[in-house]
Order: C-alpha cells, then sequence, then structure tokens
C-alpha cells in the first residue's frame, strides 16, 4: 500500500518530466504553425529556391543559399578544425596522459568553451578579419573561409572532450601488446589506439558538427550576410542562424513566417546530426 | 636472402623511428597551436578592455551616442557604464534559474528513479535533443510564445524563457548523473526508517548530491550568461535600468552587441566583453572547486 503523500511525490516528478517532453512538443508545433503561411505560398521549393528578396508585393523566399551557407561553414569549420583536434585528443588521451602539461591544455580547451560567440565575433572581426585582409581575402576579409575559422576555434572543446576520454580509456593491454611486438608509438596510435576508439572519435566530432551548424552571432559578425548562395569559399554568404539573427529586427508577415520556417529547417537539421552522434555513443557504450 | 631481408629491417627501423618522432613533434606543435587562440582572445580583452572598467563602468547606465562621440573626440574615456546590462542579466539570469532548477532536478529524479523505463528513456531523449537546438531556434520559440502572446512585446521575461530551456537539460543531466553516484544503501535506510518519499528526496538524495547538482547549476549559468541571440529576438535591449520584467530589457551580451554596431562606443566593447569573460571564469573556477573537492 503506497501512502499518499508518496503517489503525490511520484506524479509532482512525472508532471516535470512530462513538461520537457511538452515544451519539445510545443516546439515542434509552434515551429511547424508558424511556418505555415511561408509553406502555402513558396510549397516544398521554399527548400530550393536561392531568391530572397523582400521587395513589397512580389515577395519571394527561399532557403537555399542559407541552407549552402550554412553546411559550407559547418564543413568547413571540421576540416580545419579536425587536425588541431585530433592532436589534442591525442596529446591528452595518449602522449602525456596525466601529467601537468595535460591538465593545463586541457584547462585551456574547456575554457574556450567558455567563451561567448558574441566575443569570438569581436576578436574575428578585429584580430583575424584584418589579418585575412593582408594576406589577400578579397571582401574586406568577410566570408565562408573567415566564420569557417572562427567556428573551427569555437567547436574545438566539443570535438575533443569525448574522443579524450575514449582514447584514454583504450586498455592499456592492447597498447602493450603491440609495443611487445616491436611497434613505434605512432605505430600502436595507428593500429590499436585509433581503431578501438573509433566511433567514439567519429561521435564526438559529429556532435560538434551540430555545434557548428547553429552558431549564430561569431558567424553572423564574420560571414559578411549577403543572401545569395557562396560561389566560394572566399566569398560571402549567411547561414540559416545567422540569416534569423539579422533579418528577424524588421521581419513580418511573409518574411517573418519565412524566417520561421528557417528556424524549423535548422532544428531538423541539427536534430538529425545530433541524433546521428547519440546513436553511435549508444552503440559504442552497450 | 637472409643478409638482405636483415638490412631492408634495419633500414626501415631507422625510417620508423624517424616517423614516430616526427609525428610526435607534429601532434605536440597543433596541439600548442590549439591552446593559442585561448590565450590570445583574453589578452586582447585585458589589454583593450581594463582602462574603461571603474567604479562608473558598473554603475551608471550606457552613454548616448553624441556623448560618447564628445568624449572620444576630445581624446577622453567615454562616460557612463553598463549598469542597464548588468541589472539585465542579473534578473534574466536569476529568472532562468527559478524557472529551469526546480524542473530540472525533479526531472532528473524522475529519470533516476524510473531507469530503463519507456517513459523515462524517452524524456532523457528529448532532453538530450533539447540540450542540441541551436540558441537562436530557442530565441523563436520563446518570441511566438512569450513576447507574441503573453507580454505582447519583447520582455525580460521573454529572453528568461529562451535561456531556461537553454539550461534545463544541463540541469537534468548532470542531476541524474549526480543522483546516480550516490550509495544506493543510504536511500534505502531513509526508506526502512518509514521515511515518506518526498522527505527522502528532500533530506537525503538533495543534499548527498548537493554539490553535484550545484556544479551542474552554476555550469549552465555560465553557459547562458554570454548568449546573445536569444536575447536579441527576445529582451531586446534598453538604455536605461528596467525591472519590469514585461518590458524590453537589456543585458551585458546585448549591449556588447549594440557598441559593436555603433562606431563611437567601440572602447565600450572590449571592458564589457572583458567583465562577461571574468564574470564566465569565475564560475567556471567556482564549480570547479566544488566538483574537484567532491571528488
Amino acid at each position: 500500500m503506497m501512502a499518499n503523500s508518496d503517489k503525490i511525490t511520484k506524479i509532482v516528478l512525472s508532471l516535470a518530466a512530462f513538461l520537457i517532453m511538452a515544451v519539445a512538443g510545443g516546439m515542434i508545433y509552434s515551429l511547424v504553425e508558424g511556418s505555415i503561411p511561408s509553406f502555402r505560398v513558396f510549397g516544398l521549393n521554399f527548400i530550393f529556391s536561392d531568391q530572397w528578396d523582400p521587395t513589397e508585393s512580389k515577395e519571394n523566399y527561399g532557403a537555399l543559399p542559407f541552407i549552402a551557407g550554412t553546411l559550407m561553414t559547418s564543413v568547413a569549420a571540421l576540416i580545419i578544425s579536425l587536425p588541431l583536434s585530433f592532436s589534442t585528443s591525442l596529446f591528452l588521451g595518449e602522449y602525456f596522459r596525466g601529467t601537468r602539461v595535460a591538465r593545463i591544455l586541457s584547462l585551456l580547451v574547456d575554457l574556450l568553451a567558455g567563451i561567448p560567440s558574441i566575443v569570438y565575433g569581436l576578436w574575428g572581426f578585429y584580430v583575424l578579419r584584418p589579418l585575412l585582409t593582408d594576406m589577400g581575402l578579397p571582401n574586406q576579409g568577410y566570408g565562408v573561409l573567415t566564420a569557417s575559422l572562427i567556428l573551427a576555434i569555437m567547436i574545438i572543446p566539443y570535438a575533443t572532450s569525448l574522443s579524450n576520454e575514449i582514447i584514454a580509456m583504450v586498455p592499456n593491454d592492447l597498447k602493450e601488446a603491440a609495443y611487445s611486438l616491436g611497434a613505434t608509438r605512432l605505430e600502436v596510435i595507428q593500429t590499436v589506439t585509433v581503431p578501438s576508439a573509433r566511433s567514439g572519435i567519429i561521435a564526438g566530432y559529429i556532435l560538434a558538427f551540430g555545434r557548428a551548424l547553429g552558431e549564430t552571432m561569431a558567424v553572423t559578425m564574420l560571414i559578411g550576410n549577403s543572401n545569395v548562395v557562396p560561389s566560394g569559399f572566399f566569398s560571402t554568404g549567411n547561414t540559416m542562424a545567422s540569416v534569423i539573427a539579422n533579418q528577424f529586427g524588421e521581419a513580418e508577415g511573409l518574411k517573418l513566417s519565412s524566417l520561421i520556417a528557417i528556424g524549423l529547417l535548422l532544428f531538423l537539421i541539427t536534430g538529425i546530426v545530433n541524433g546521428i552522434g547519440k546513436l553511435i555513443i549508444k552503440k559504442m557504450t552497450s | 636472402m637472409d643478409i638482405a631481408g636483415k638490412t631492408e629491417y634495419q633500414d626501415r627501423s631507422a625510417f620508423r623511428i624517424l616517423k614516430d618522432k616526427f609525428a610526435m613533434i607534429t601532434i605536440v606543435i597543433l596541439s600548442l597551436l590549439t591552446a593559442s587562440p585561448i590565450i590570445l582572445i583574453i589578452y586582447k580583452l585585458i589589454v583593450e578592455g581594463y582602462r574603461q572598467i571603474s567604479l562608473r563602468f558598473i554603475i551608471e547606465n550606457t552613454p548616448d551616442t553624441f556623448a560618447a562621440m564628445t568624449a572620444v573626440a576630445s581624446g577622453e574615456k567615454i562616460p557612463g557604464g553598463i549598469a542597464n546590462g548588468i541589472t539585465g542579466t542579473l534578473i534574466m539570469i536569476v529568472m532562468a534559474a527559478v524557472i529551469a532548477i526546480p524542473v530540472g532536478v525533479m526531472t532528473g529524479i524522475y529519470l533516476y528513479e524510473n531507469q530503463g523505463k519507456f517513459l523515462a528513456n524517452l524524456t532523457r531523449n528529448i532532453s538530450d535533443i533539447l540540450q542540441g537546438v541551436p540558441s537562436i531556434v530557442l530565441g523563436l520559440i520563446s518570441y511566438l510564445w512569450i513576447v507574441k502572446h503573453v507580454t505582447m512585446g519583447f520582455s525580460a521575461l521573454a529572453g528568461s524563457v529562451s535561456l531556461s530551456i537553454m539550461m534545463l537539460p544541463m540541469i537534468v543531466r548532470s542531476t541524474e548523473e549526480t543522483l546516480k553516484m550516490i550509495p544506493l544503501t543510504l536511500k534505502e535506510a531513509a526508506l526502512a526508517l518509514g521515511t515518506p518519499y518526498h522527505k527522502v528526496i528532500l533530506r537525503v538524495l538533495i543534499p548527498t548530491g548537493f554539490s553535484g547538482l550545484l556544479t551542474g547549476i552554476l555550469l549552465g549559468i555560465s553557459r547562458i550568461l554570454g548568449e546573445t541571440a536569444p536575447l536579441m529576438l527576445t529582451a531586446l535591449g534598453s538604455n536605461v535600468i528596467n525591472l519590469n520584467i514585461t518590458e524590453p530589457t537589456s543585458a551585458i551580451p546585448l549591449l556588447i552587441w549594440d557598441f559593436y554596431n555603433d562606431p563611437n562606443m567601440i572602447d565600450l566593447i572590449w571592458s564589457s566583453s572583458l567583465l562577461l569573460m571574468i564574470m564566465i571564469l569565475l564560475l567556471n573556477i567556482v564549480s570547479r572547486q566544488i566538483a574537484a573537492k567532491r571528488k
């Protein structure tokens, strides 16, 4: 027999859990409801159209420039950060595991995660952009490449945190067996450490990619904010997150609905990417 | 044949050792390169920002563009400060915490008590999905929910709702992880004494796991402290201190954005960022200390 107060406690706890589900459900509902006017006018073509024309009476909106911008910056950021974060993971989890140097480096990398996006943006704008302009980057240093460089720094802590742990967890027996066969440290890493930590490392990079997709402020300040499909990594563009931040202020009616539709697409894309990452982690741990 | 094989082996081993050394040097250099941005960023903030920081900077409101322009033109420090941003940030953080902590802790306890059950797994997955939602989308949501339907305009309340959704999954996760580490015997001892369930939670689980919960909460706060994008769509900003939660309100990151867009205010960008960074670093250090003591 359960006491009444116990029942109430259980109900209250369940209510809190249901509230979280309700928030998530309500989010999807509101995003879908808010984007209906836009999808009603443009149909599925909204996703594939590269038009962004706010001129009154012939408004025409499409999300392609921003989807392209988001994917380009995030993929480039991942590629740029790959050698950095992979080296750091090996430094922390293999070469200098447990040493003071490793503790300091790991602290510094963790602190990267604490810097607000807007501060990254300022640093990119006042330090990195002039540097790139001097190196001959067009458009006063604005563009996909500049945004990707800053994004690459921003996602390092997310890319490393999981792979550090996984690499440090590779059993010593396996590594020692390889050493006893005469393998050098690099060969041990290539043939033992990385293969047995592979799925964890990949999952970490996928989650970092998911982070990059939704970053707003730093990208808004550096990408140049032109509503066209970027023609290359040196040209300007806009991402899904940055166009919402940029155009939201003066938006209403169809434009607002189109921005909400872009928000919905961003929500879906990041959800899928994160879901894949989590799935790999789940498969790995079970 | 035998001799040929041996020489080939020796040649390769020298090459292998060289390759190994080269790989290690590359990894060390790239790792140091990874550590450099944080040092460069903090250096830039301190060098450019320390001059403006003073008592006035903390207790006065933002100056108007004209006052800033005249000060810059005559080579003086820009008058005024970011008091409106500091109060706005505090108000919104406190409200976000008040919304997120009870719901998050209770959900964490629910997940802990219902390990392996379908609804608990579903809740955990949904909480994970919420954690991955970009902050600008949370801004859109709070705009659609609060700005349009509750406060009928941009408001501090809308800002804190978007921040609380951001904070919630972190608290859920840290609560569940903390509770999992508490020995089951402790809970069973309390239950064996006939303690009602809510008292077990309030008197045993939460006090034992308190430092773990606090770490999660502080890290959650440090994460939302610098958020700009969702506040642009919800709290909007204000030039004066505003204590009414249904009115537009400023925040430190929002002010940095305003200063960034106003060429006369550039000097204030760095000091505001420095102040924000100090707050975030302090929270990080405190939560690290608490976590270290636990171990």
